[in-house]
């Protein structure tokens, strides 16, 4: 325990109590009187944090306090309960959202400060009453975790609850997702959720949505118009520029977060976005190769392996690492390559081992954009000829996710080649368009 | 007018912002202004939700309007933090340390940790919809000869963008002010005498000042009033430039709601009732038909018409001055101002072209008694009901007393409406700076170091300088004394440097606009006095063109004017040729050709070299050519 948390505990203070704290220090006294806060997690606790009357916060230190007076206990949560289905409006579409973790929305506790997440369906339509004009809401919140903390069960989940959903008749689903990982579950989703035939609609926000600037509502209405479109794929839907003017929906394989904290963070790699939705509502297709809503019934094809490595080549690097995972059991290993995909030559030796002993070793590169091609450079023919399967135009990210999924039906190296050659949900395009470069 | 302030129950609170002359506060981008634009970015701020699920309701409609805001930018003075598109960096370490040094100052305690807070601001002149503010220190105080005052708190946050435009529909800000460090200075409501308000806002001044790190010019300080009096209402008063005006405002301050409190009693004792003021709105167009309003006339011409509303009890006292030149018709006109340009009230007229016969019309048509007032707007129907239904209701607050309001200074001391006052604000911690502890060491080193008071500063000018000691005050209250230090550690004399600063500038202001001279051009200026390129007589016509063209330097100044001196060197050629040309009389004569050779050098160099170089140089060729 703390020093503030055994102060607290001995003078009998909770937080939230009303308190009058005199700080001595020198030769001045000095009279506080406030809310006390939760102390704040990662200080060294040295401190009481209190709320003052003008609503700022201060800490004082324990030490100088030479005495603490409770004025008046904390009154305990005024707990709203807000309803968690609302009635449906006849002749809307019905969309579902699925809560992963973060939040969609939030309240502001501006008595403490605090801030919670709003998930209810009530609370939704307060705080953003415009997705209610496009669909009948029904949010349902299936895990709570950081997107760094995603694993390849959590995308089961996701792919199960997603299909449970459009299988009983809703006509689209939003799910609302971390950024940092957000890419790689709309891939996984994308591989898994087989003969899908409504719109899958990943977002999330870049700034909380506890502040009046955030982007989440912008793009929950975005989304949440996108899963009521005549579309039936796997999409991002986020942010199209800085300002509050449109948001783009990316491919679910084709999208990458390019920047760490901008609204416009997800980009489109290789590839031009589906569609850009205006904060108005209008949908502006921007191609006409995707897929249309069908009344397909989607099942969910969710085999794994998850020994599977994705590392980034760079000079100096060592065979040793190839090797570890080889001789710790891993059956596909994702090489994010230099240029057109390569490494150095060096460690062509340990590859050809991996290969050898039926590691799937795939090719990407770190350029991201960009196709590989390993018959330019006498290199790439080396690691050709090692065995290496080159990943076309797919992102080191996306090609990851896929060869968990194609080992998770095919160990045979060449139907594990076929299959990571073959195009599933728009992960490969035949061929590279020149306006699809940074952008 | 002098009042009794004490009987009158005077209650005066400050508030004083002013900037930090440091780098941002959360990212290091240059605190400047700019006004080359390199890109614009559209935003929308919605209203956030509270615990309880509830949504400020006025600041949501607002954003159902659909109103946007665009923030122009420069790639060199905004950044992504301030577009809010990265967090925040940790606070700039020397505006913090200013902050301290100013707590100290003001006689104030620094709080062991400082947290920053997010207050909620959604007119969209913080692009994150927040503004970052922090305690720094608390429990100060100045002490008046009126008695002490209290500084409850001094805090640390950040400045707005600036308003560039402002539409219904779109608000176009500037990036560039965002984030430049401001302090928050404000007293306790316990200053009782204008004069005193004045005292506790010079020490206030006086203590930022002394830190040397504040931003100087125009929009760099601002200062608002909170003034009351018993039976009247708190008034906060914003954007007060001058100090000088701080007394004057407050007196004037007083004299309106003396007034408005006379005007509420009256009308009570004519039993005026506020449910008497209805918005029923007389349309009276066909009265002004042939009108001699030309107003009026083109209203009518385009289509709009003339609204009539009737405020029972109201005549006599909608024309009765509340401050000079302002009545209590001028405070309606004011709230009207967000629809019409004016309004015009029975106690004005017949007046601006409308005619007696009108007004009687008027008055018949509304059934007016003797006691009972009209309004009038001439403008398109909604937008003339619009404006008649702020006049009721500031007439409706006229029966109440004073209305607690927000109002502007006034150049000439009187004030105007400007807003409701601000609602208690709500703010949150900012969860993306972690608190900053104040250690010891960091309290100790500022405390040992602080800065010396300005007037500490002028006792030791006269005593180390010589310099007198007007000359001295008003180089610190000008804030001219940090560059005359470094024009004296330049080399130049105190006393020249002190006459220059305060006489010579002070002597152009009528004349030129001398906030243009910059310090860089005042000591490129010595500079050139310093290596002997130009007379001190030359100052005058320098500076006085630099105001007028500050993108010239010094140098080209003076040779434009040819205001130059030769360089010794070149002097001392031309002495030469002189000497040379009358080398028989120097050898004849010896000392005695001086006077001779004198006038005729000074002849060639009058104003291109100083005399008593000249002098000397021909003392020391008769010297050189007699030996």
């Amino acid at each position: 325990m703390r020093k503030v948390e055994l102060f607290m505990k001995e003078k009998g203070i909770e937080i939230g109590d009303y308190v009058e704290v005199v700080e001595k220090e020198n030769n001045t006294t000095v009279v506080h009187r406030g809310i006390v806060m939760p102390p704040y997690e990662l200080s060294k606790g040295e401190t009481l944090t209190i709320k003052l009357d003008n609503g700022y916060n201060i800490g004082i230190l324990i030490d100088q306090i030479a005495e603490v007076k409770i004025l008046e206990k904390a009154k305990p949560r005024e707990e709203v309960s807000f309803k968690e289905v609302l009635p449906k409006k006849p002749g809307l579409p019905n969309v579902t959202i699925i809560g992963t973790g973060g939040t969609i929305a939030s309240k502001i506790d501006y008595k403490t400060g605090a801030v919670h997440a709003a998930f209810t369906a009530e609370e939704l339509a307060k705080a953003v009453p415009e997705i209610f004009e496009i669909a009948n809401i029904t949010p349902k919140l299936l895990f709570n975790i950081m997107s760094e903390d995603m694993k390849p069960e959590y995308w089961k989940k996701m792919a199960h609850e997603v299909a449970k959903a459009l299988n009983s008749g809703e006509d689209g689903v939003v799910i609302g997702h971390g950024t940092d990982t957000m890419g790689y579950s709309a891939a996984a989703l994308s591989f898994m959720l087989r003969d899908l035939g409504k719109p899958v609609i990943f977002v999330g926000s870049q700034r909380s949505s506890d502040r009046p600037s955030s982007d989440a509502a912008m793009n929950l209405i975005c989304s949440t118009r996108m899963a009521v479109e005549d579309f039936g794929e796997v999409a991002v839907v986020m942010h199209g520029e800085s300002g509050d003017t449109y948001c783009l929906a990316h491919r679910g394989t084709k999208v990458r977060k390019m920047h760490t904290s901008r609204r416009d963070a997800f980009r489109s790699i290789n590839d031009v976005p589906i569609a850009k939705i205006w904060s108005d509502g209008r949908v502006e297709y921007l191609r006409d190769d995707y897929r249309k809503r069908s009344e397909s019934e989607v099942w969910v094809d969710d085999k794994l392996e998850e020994k599977v490595a994705l590392i980034k080549v760079y000079p100096g690097m060592s065979g040793e690492l190839i090797d570890f995972l080889v001789d710790r059991g891993y059956k596909g290993i994702v090489i994010e390559g230099t240029g057109l995909g390569h490494t150095s030559n060096d460690i062509i030796p340990t590859i050809e081992r991996a290969v050898e002993e039926g590691v799937a070793v795939c090719m990407t590169s770190q350029c991201l954009y960009g196709r590989v091609n390993l018959n330019v450079y006498s290199t790439g023919r080396r690691l050709l000829r090692a065995g290496v399967i080159p990943c076309e135009d797919m992102l080191p990210e996306t090609a990851y996710v896929k060869l968990m999924w194609v080992l998770g039906h095919v160990q045979n190296p060449d139907e594990v080649r076929k299959m990571m050659l073959t195009n599933y949900a728009g992960e490969i395009t035949p061929y590279t368009r020149f306006d699809a470069y940074l952008r | 007018m002098e009042f009794d302030y004490k009987a009158l129950g005077l209650k005066v609170g400050l508030e004083i912002h002013r900037q930090l002359d440091t780098k941002k506060l959360f990212s290091p981008v240059p605190s400047e202004l700019h006004d080359e634009v390199d890109f614009t970015v559209e935003r929308r701020l919605r209203p956030t939700m509270s615990e309880l699920g509830e949504i400020d309701q006025a600041a949501l409609e607002e954003f159902k309007k659909g109103r946007a805001f665009v923030y122009e930018g420069n790639y060199k003075y905004s950044d992504l933090v301030y577009l809010d598109e990265e967090p925040p960096h940790l606070p700039d370490e020397e505006a913090l340390r200013v902050a301290l040094q100013i707590t100290y100052l003001l006689n104030a305690v620094p709080v062991d940790e400082v947290h920053f807070m997010r207050k909620i601001v959604i007119d969209g002149s913080n692009v994150s919809g927040f503004q970052r503010t922090a305690i720094v220190g608390v429990n100060g105080k100045v002490d008046t000869p009126w008695g002490s005052v209290g500084i409850p708190t001094i805090c640390l946050e950040e400045d707005a963008c600036r308003i560039i435009e402002q539409g219904d529909k779109r608000v176009v800000y500037r990036l560039d002010r965002l984030g430049i460090p401001l302090i928050e200075i404000s007293t306790t409501p316990d200053i009782h005498h204008p004069e005193q308000a004045k005292v506790v806002a010079k020490f206030i001044g006086d203590a930022l000042r002394a830190t040397r790190k504040v931003k100087r010019g125009l929009g760099t300080i601002r200062q608002d009033l909170n003034v009351s009096i018993k039976g009247g209402a708190r008034v906060e008063i914003k954007g007060v430039q001058e100090l000088d005006m701080i007394p004057v405002i407050i007196e004037r301050e007083v004299e309106r709601q003396l007034n408005l409190i006379k005007i509420k009693e009256e009308l009570e004792k004519r039993g005026a009732k506020e449910e008497e003021l209805k918005e029923e709105f007389y349309d009276v167009s066909d009265i002004f038909a042939n009108t001699g309003s030309k107003i009026i006339a083109s209203t009518l011409k385009r289509g709009g018409k003339v609204l009539a509303v009737k405020l029972p009890k109201f005549r006599g006292l909608i024309g009765s001055e509340i401050q000079p030149g302002r009545r209590l018709g001028t405070e309606m006109a004011d709230r009207a101002k967000k629809y019409v340009k004016g309004i015009f009230h029975i106690d004005e007229l017949p007046n601006y072209g409308i005619s007696q016969e009108e007004v009687d019309k008027v008055i018949e048509r509304l059934n007016l008694g003797e006691l009972d007032a009209f309004v009038l707007v001439a403008a398109e129907e909604e937008v003339a009901k619009n404006a008649l239904r702020e006049v009721l209701q500031r007439a409706r607050e006229a029966i109440r007393g004073v209305p607690e309001e927000t109002r502007r200074a006034l150049p000439d001391g009187n004030t105007q409406y400007m807003r409701p006052l601000p609602g208690k604000a709500r703010m949150y911690p900012e969860t993306d700076i972690p608190p900053i502890f104040v250690s010891e060491d960091l309290k100790k080193e500022i405390l040992e170091n602080l800065p010396e008071y300005p007037q500490a500063r002028v006792e030791r000018y006269i005593k180390e300088y010589g310099i007198d000691k007007s000359l001295a005050q008003t180089l610190v209250d000008d804030e001219r004394d940090e560059l005359f230090e470094e024009l004296i550690a330049m080399g130049v004399k105190p006393s020249l440097a002190a006459s220059v600063l305060v006489v010579v500038l002070k002597g152009l202001k009528k004349e030129v606009p001398i906030e243009n001279i910059t310090d860089e051009h005042i000591k490129d200026a010595f500079r050139l006095l310093l290596d002997n390129r130009i007379a001190k007589e030359a100052f005058e016509e320098i500076f006085k063109e630099l105001a007028l063209h500050p993108e010239k330097t010094a140098l080209q100044v003076a040779e434009e004017k040819g205001l130059t001196l030769l360089s010794e060197e070149e002097v001392e050629r031309i002495i030469n040729e002189i000497v040379q040309e009358n080398i028989e009389v120097v050898k004849a004569k010896g000392m005695g050709a001086m006077g001779m050779l004198m006038g005729r050098a000074m002849a060639k160099l009058r104003g291109k070299a100083d005399g008593k170089l000249v002098n000397q140089l021909i003392r020391k060729k008769i010297q050189e050519l007699s030996s």
